[in-house]
């Protein structure tokens, strides 16, 4: 074990796939200089230019700013015996993109009658929370789950995101992670040597009995927190659940879970409508609705655009306090501990 | 301009003889409610194809776009499962998946049609990134038409792929038209002039109705690329005879009609005729490889009928390689 940063988990997944197969490429914007901090060799964000002098230009390349070529060139050389890794670094440039991702990524396995395959990775930072407006906060993965064709990881500790990611670089289909900037700086233990965790496979991040959490990205450590906070004021028993891979999404882990506790709270960083948190909670209801003693509470972004101030932004997403206050409601408890005191109080 | 063998030159006529009798069939089928939806013909625009495909060898790659039969054809990919794909049978190349827009038969370098205007672009320069990577001597060669020349991507493709220095040919079929729409209306200057903004060399060939110009213009852009010498852009001045699509009636006269019957005169296969004759090869010999043409159309056909539809079970496979769909 050694201790490593979430973007040191993604380097070294990175340098440990470069090493294994001479396939793998990694081409994106500023990537030759390490700007982002995941072409270096260390355990955090690491000195410049290491991939560069470890891998040379053959196989670590900058690009232009062109997301949609970078995109379809990554698709056209995976097709062809490649295995690239394209750092598309914010994930709102995706967009930018978006025929190749769906028309040309997605598609050409299938259309092609399995001719095709296409073994790319594309990498994208999610920077919500951090005070960088409209143009650079989105969280668009659920955009992607409505594609069929395109895995989709979401890790949220730095060992699943080195796990994941080298599952994600070693699959033959296309794979989309979206890594949370606010995860970036987290540190654990992670295995020194390689380790692959399964796309498809959820983590219990805590064990539980009275209500289930599925929580998404950095939502994941906020359901953990309040998880924590109910067990100490009410003795509450939560499990907090991490589906870690989107796509394919381990319902039966979900299933399972809603099947012990009989109550459901999803919590996660993109918008209301149509989200990740919207599909699970339909899906529970149409599989387990007889086993559910609550309705299902849903804490997302609300369907509004994000605002630059600290004061507007940081109610926009999940946090500790409001997976909290769902939790307590599909408990039916009061709305937060200091209420339940007093309620304690003038009981007795 | 290099000599070529005889018998490469009759291959040249026998793949636009192949283009022009399996777009003529499919027209039919269209038309008889035999292939389902409609099909983008290349009557017309045979030279132009066949001299593109022809300056390429086995391991190079094509992408192409919604006029899409004649690229695998050119490439040398056999008639019936790409009749059986029209159709949708279980045996198509595509296992009817594809249909006539999504065309693809890796095994001869074709890496798909792309219904979407312009969308294989980068497609095609990836493979050839793929191939600068891996230090193969393979060429990628991307067909577009006109109307693409006017996507963004294919900026974007022409700049990446001379940053990088990769093996790719961008082709543009210039057939004059992008549905109803004339070229010079939409179109700033002139399509080959544009490489020069991306220092490669834009080649415009006036004439694509002759085969071997065609075949010579693609042929030095092809060898700078196998030099590793870079992406070229080449221009091929075409037109296609039929409507955009098959059974499509515009209400309006968009193309002149004494337009198209001057271009009928210089049909490339009549002209690529008379200039085998000239060369000493009997009209019979010719006649004989026309017939032989139906022969192997007829038995695509016959193929395609004897073919099952795929089971709907089928509907299910091949989106992922190892991940069966969850309902
Ligand atoms: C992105 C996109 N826009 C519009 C269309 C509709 N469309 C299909 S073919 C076509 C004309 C294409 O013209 P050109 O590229 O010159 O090819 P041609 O049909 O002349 O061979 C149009 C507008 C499309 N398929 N994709
Ligand atoms: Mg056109």
């Amino acid at each position: 074990m050694t201790v490593m940063s979430f973007l040191g988990a993604i380097g070294a997944a990175q340098r440990e796939a470069m090493d294994a197969d001479e396939r793998v490429i990694i081409f994106g914007e500023d990537v030759e200089a390490n700007v982002y901090g995941t072409t270096g060799a260390g355990k955090t964000r690491s000195d410049k230019g290491d991939f560069l002098q470890m891998y040379g230009r053959n196989r670590i390349r900058n690009t232009p700013i062109s997301e949609e070529s970078m995109v379809g060139a990554a698709a056209g050389a995976a097709m062809t015996g490649l295995r690239p890794i394209v750092d598309l670094s914010y994930s709102s440039f995706l967009y930018m993109a978006m025929d190749q991702f769906v028309n040309q990524v997605a598609k050409n396995r299938y259309m092609f009658g399995g001719q095709a395959s296409m073994p790319v990775v594309f990498r994208s930072a999610m920077f919500y929370g951090l005070n960088t407006g409209a143009h650079h906060s989105d969280r668009p993965y659920p955009m992607f789950m409505n594609v069929p064709g395109l895995k989709i990881i979401a890790p949220s500790s730095p060992t699943d995101a080195k796990g994941l990611l080298r599952s994600a670089i070693d699959s033959d289909d296309p794979v989309l992670t979206f890594e949370a900037c606010l995860l970036w700086g987290t540190k654990e233990d992670v295995p020194e040597e390689e380790f692959w965790i399964p796309l498809g496979e959820a983590r219990t991040a805590r064990e539980g009995t009275d209500v289930t959490v599925v929580a998404i990205s950095s939502s994941v450590p906020e359901a953990v927190a309040a998880a924590e906070a109910l067990a100490a004021s009410e003795g509450v028993s939560v499990e907090v659940i991490d589906p870690r891979t989107l796509v394919p999404l381990d319902r039966d882990a979900i299933l399972r879970s809603v099947h012990k506790t009989g109550r459901l709270v999803v919590a996660e960083p993109a918008h209301r409508t149509c989200g990740a948190a919207a599909e699970i909670s339909a899906h529970v209801v149409e599989e387990a609705f007889g086993v559910l003693k609550a309705p299902i509470v849903r804490v997302t972004a609300p369907d509004m655009q994000i605002p630059f101030s600290t004061a507007l932004e940081k109610q926009m997403y999940p946090t500790r306090h409001t997976i909290e206050a769902a939790i307590r409601r599909v408990l039916d408890l009061p709305a937060s501990s200091e209420a339940s005191e007093l309620a304690a109080a003038s009981a007795q | 301009m290099e000599t070529l063998s005889n018998e490469t030159l009759l291959e040249m006529q026998r793949r636009m003889l192949r283009i022009r009798a399996f777009d003529e069939r499919a027209s039919k089928m269209v038309k008889r409610g035999h292939i389902p939806g409609t099909v983008h013909t290349s009557i017309g625009q045979e030279a132009q194809v066949v001299g593109a495909t022809m300056a390429l060898r086995p391991g190079d790659y094509t992408t192409g776009n919604h006029r899409s039969h004649g690229h695998p054809i050119g490439m040398g990919s056999p008639l019936g499962p790409l009749m059986a794909e029209l159709v949708g049978k279980a045996t198509g190349v595509c296992k009817g998946k594809g249909g006539s827009l999504h065309l693809a038969d890796f095994a001869v370098g074709s890496l798909g049609e792309s219904g979407i205007v312009g969308s294989s672009i980068p497609i095609a320069m990836g493979a050839a990134l793929s191939a600068s990577v891996r230090g193969t001597e393979q060429v990628a060669l991307a067909f577009f038409g006109d109307g693409a020349a006017n996507q963004g991507v294919l900026y974007e493709s022409m700049n990446l792929s001379g940053v990088w220095n990769l093996p790719v040919v961008f082709l543009c079929e210039n057939n004059q038209y992008a549905l109803s729409t004339p070229a010079h209306t939409v179109t700033s200057g002139v399509i080959a002039d544009r490489a020069a903004g991306f220092g490669m060399p834009g080649i415009r060939v006036e004439d694509g109705q002759d085969v071997l110009a065609v075949y010579d213009a693609v042929s030095t852009a092809v060898a700078r690329a196998r030099a590793g010498e870079g992406p070229s852009l080449v221009e091929v001045v075409t037109y296609r005879y039929n409507e955009h699509s098959e059974g499509l009636r515009l209400g309006t006269d968009y193309r002149p009609v004494d337009e198209r019957e001057a271009w009928l005169k210089k049909d490339p296969i009549q002209l690529f005729r008379e200039h085998l004759q000239s060369t000493g090869v009997s009209p019979a010999e010719l006649d004989a490889m026309e017939a032989e043409v139906l022969a192997e159309v007829d038995e695509a056909v016959a193929f395609t009928d004897a073919s099952p539809y795929p089971d709907p079970s089928v509907a299910f496979d091949d989106l992922y390689t190892d991940t069966e769909y969850a309902a």
